[in-house]
């Protein structure tokens, strides 16, 4: 077993904080590209999912590698039922921007600017 | 008849004038024949009443003086002055009623007169309404106890001679005439205002009695007798602009564009002499000093008028001329002392001289109505050039006018034989005891100037034959209404009238009535006591007499030889005396010295003033508007500059930099999302370093 567990290399056989932080900037940054450079609505709502998802993992691994207790956890749950809570109404602003304007479409819908 | 029904007799001799005058002034055009019945008619009934007073009071109260009068304003107790009031009220004494009936007497004739005289006058009943406001002030300095009322009236009767002279004021010279009569009788009143001030302040009374009163016992001006001298010789220059004399004599002659009778009225009866009266009614507080001046200015004036006199061709500017001169010496008469003799002369002269003059009215009526007949408007009707021989045409005119003259000239059995011979004798009397011998010189000089003038007048106008043969038909006697008055004052000029002594007026009623008022001034600043002075006037006295028909007689005889036989020609007498002549013919060349001197120097400071005004005032003006102007026009610009340019400019700044972060605000949610990475970003690399 130690054997086949050699051939793997080090940081991957073992993998610690950085990994998972490495991971999460990925996410996040992936997640970030969605929300800015996506046109469609439900991208970007895909993409800040993406983005707090980001999140929970920093919260999980932080709490791994950590002498704390479960309050990482804790957070991450609390951010899960914010997201749901956060996607129900963001869909239904979305549904009204549909009503108003007849597209899901950021860049026609620009009237924040007056 | 009590002394209250004198009272109201004068006061309607006061006041009925003033009735007439304004029943004519308004509805004067729609009476019957305009009114001059009515303006008569008043007069007569003054004339009656004053003769009334006139006999009641110097029969039944010779030596009373009656006093009605009122308080007009109370001003209580004055702090540090005491009791204050001005009283208004008539007085009758014997000077009064005598003047009082001279007025009425000459302003009924007068207006009888000018009934013929001013027949189809234009202004007819305005004429008559004006004699009729004169008659009114004229009583009124008559009968007046007070210094206030004097002066009111006295200007009155200014503004009614104004009036009077300007009554034709379609022609300039009448005009002017009217206000240089005016303006110099002001200089005079403005004189005669501070004098009677002087006493106002001293006395806290304009009554003539309480004045006299308060001197007696010792009160003076300012506790000084210089201060009284000068009072005196300040209400004297009252006399001197109304009654004509040096030096403001000047508008007495020109005063004659008046209509004639105006003329005898105004300019030779009443009011010029009311400046005797003047004199006569305040001679109590004339002191010694003042007394002199005025018989030097009287001297002076009398010479003056008798000089200009010999060599006038205008019938009524010889006249006037004369009346200057007489009146300088009533003025004169005054002064000396001899106060009956004075105020005798004003009486005896205001008859002869109203009838000279009505006489040269009735002469310039004859004139005027042959040159009209022949369409003659270039020959002057004045001008005794243009006269003689009238004696044939107007007999009773020629009678009347050589009573008149002589009475002038001071033949004996006139009656200005009797005031000139007394007012002589108190010269000399004067002179015997104060030295001053050069004013009887010059008195019976000027008698003798007056004798020769007079006669030359009488000569060229009716002697020898007329001027021009073609108008002789056309000359005719004037009418009833104005021959009337000529023959009333011709009888008053005989001596009868005044005294039953041909040669000396002492014994008539009239020295009797009128006698020298008590001087209340100081004892050593009093004039030649009375005692005194008649005394030395008794001693002089037949001398004076002989001396004065002497003179009288010279004169006439000259005037004969000159004018009538020409013995003597009077264009090489003329030629002889050269530039005394000239001096004479142009009035010693008065006129042209006032035009020089005040007439110009006022021009000269008004010129001045209006120069410092529309230079320095109005440049100092018009400067500060330039510098307000100016500072403003600085201003404007530096707002609309630097103020609106700041203002402008931030607003500019502001729109500016809206416009640049115009391009920041997109409405794209996801550019905003990019904003705030990219700060944070920033804000990460900037907070690290710290």
């Amino acid at each position: 077993m130690t054997h086949s567990l050699a051939q793997i290399p080090q940081w991957l056989a073992e993998p610690g904080l950085e990994h998972f932080l490495i991971i999460s900037a990925i996410l996040f940054s992936l997640g970030l590209l969605a929300v800015v450079t996506r046109r469609n609505v439900i991208m970007v709502l895909m993409g800040i999912e993406l983005i707090l998802n980001a999140a929970n993992v920093n919260f999980i691994a932080f709490t791994r590698f950590s002498t704390i207790s479960l309050e990482g956890h804790l957070i991450a749950l609390f951010v899960i039922i914010l997201a749901a809570a956060e996607a129900a109404i963001a869909l239904a602003i979305v549904l009204n921007i549909y009503q108003q304007f007849h597209t899901v479409n950021v860049d026609e819908v620009s009237t924040l600017r007056e | 008849m009590t002394s209250d029904t004198l009272i109201q007799l004068a006061l309607y001799i006061l006041f009925l004038p003033l009735l007439g005058f304004l029943v004519l002034i308004f509805f004067g055009k729609r009476l019957p024949r305009h009114g001059d019945w009515l303006g008569t008619g008043i007069l007569g009934v003054t004339l009656i009443f004053s003769l009334i007073i006139l006999f009641v009071k110097l029969l039944s109260y010779p030596a009373e003086t009656f006093i009605s009068q009122f308080t007009w304003i109370d001003f209580g107790n004055v702090p540090f002055i005491g009791p204050v009031s001005i009283e208004l009220g008539i007085m009758l004494d014997n000077l009064s009623v005598i003047m009082l009936v001279v007025v009425a007497l000459v302003s009924f004739l007068v207006h009888l007169f000018s009934i013929g005289y001013m027949q189809g006058d234009v202004r007819y009943s305005r004429y008559f309404a004006y004699l009729g406001i004169f008659s009114f002030s004229m009583y009124g300095i008559v009968v007046t106890h007070n210094f206030l009322m004097m002066y009111i009236f006295w200007e009155l009767v200014g503004l009614s001679s104004y009036l009077l002279i300007g009554h034709w004021y379609e022609k300039k010279s009448a005009s002017n005439a009217a206000m240089k009569a005016f303006i110099v009788n002001r200089i005079g009143d403005a004189g005669m205002f501070i004098g009677i001030m002087i006493l106002f302040v001293t006395f806290t009374t304009f009554t003539f009695e309480k004045i006299f009163d308060s001197l007696a016992v010792g009160t003076i001006p300012f506790g000084s007798e210089a201060w009284l001298t000068a009072a005196g010789i300040l209400i004297f220059c009252g006399a001197i602009g109304k009654s004509a004399q040096f030096p403001l004599h000047v508008w007495l002659p020109d005063a004659m564009e008046g209509p004639t009778p105006v003329s005898a009225l105004i300019h030779a009866a009443t009011m010029v002499a009311a400046g005797v009266f003047l004199i006569a009614r305040t001679f109590a507080i004339m002191t010694g000093d003042a007394l002199m001046v005025i018989t030097y200015i009287g001297v002076i004036t009398a010479l003056i008028g008798a000089i200009i006199a010999i060599t006038q061709y205008d019938i009524k500017k010889v006249l006037a001329y004369s009346t200057i001169s007489q009146l300088g010496y009533m003025v004169m008469a005054l002064g000396t002392g001899a106060f009956t003799a004075g105020f005798f002369h004003l009486v005896t002269h205001a008859s002869f001289k109203a009838g000279l003059f009505l006489g040269s009215g009735s002469v310039i009526y004859a004139m005027h109505h042959a040159l009209h007949k022949k369409h003659d408007h270039h020959t002057d009707p004045q001008d005794i050039r243009n006269m003689g021989g009238l004696k044939k045409k107007m007999p009773i005119t020629y009678l009347t006018f050589l009573i008149f003259t002589l009475a002038i000239s001071g033949v004996p059995f006139t009656s200005g034989f009797l005031s000139k011979d007394e007012i002589l004798a108190g010269t000399l009397g004067f002179a015997s005891v104060t030295g001053h011998y050069l004013i009887p010189v010059l008195a019976f000089l000027v008698a003798g100037m007056t004798a020769f003038y007079m006669f030359r007048l009488l000569i060229l106008t009716f002697h020898g034959e007329h001027a021009d043969k073609s108008r002789e038909s056309d000359l005719h006697e004037s009418p009833s209404v104005m021959t009337i008055p000529l023959i009333v004052f011709a009888s008053l000029s005989i001596w009868i009238f005044y005294s039953f002594n041909p040669f000396g007026a002492a014994s008539g009623w009239f020295y009797s009535a009128m006698e020298r008022p008590l001087s209340v001034v100081p004892v050593d600043v009093q004039p030649v006591a009375a005692e005194v002075f008649n005394k030395a006037v008794h001693d002089v006295h037949t001398v004076a007499m002989i001396l004065s028909i002497l003179i009288a007689g010279l004169g006439i005889l000259f005037a004969f030889a000159v004018y009538h036989y020409r013995k003597i020609d009077a264009d090489n007498l003329s030629k002889a005396t050269g530039p005394l002549y000239s001096l004479s013919y142009n009035k010693l060349y008065f006129d042209e010295m006032y035009d020089k001197s005040a007439i110009r120097g006022t021009l000269g400071l008004a010129k001045i003033s209006a120069w410092f005004d529309n230079t320095i005032i109005d440049g100092i003006v018009n400067g500060s508007a330039t510098l307000t102007r100016l500072w403003s026009n600085f201003s404007g610009r530096f707002d609309n500059v630097v103020i609106d340019g700041f203002v402008n400019f931030s607003a500019y700044f502001t729109g500016f930099i809206g416009l640049l972060l115009r391009k920041f605000q997109t409405g794209k949610v996801q550019t905003y999302i990019m904003f705030v990475i990219f700060s944070i970003i920033i804000f990460f690399f900037i907070f690290r370093s710290l």
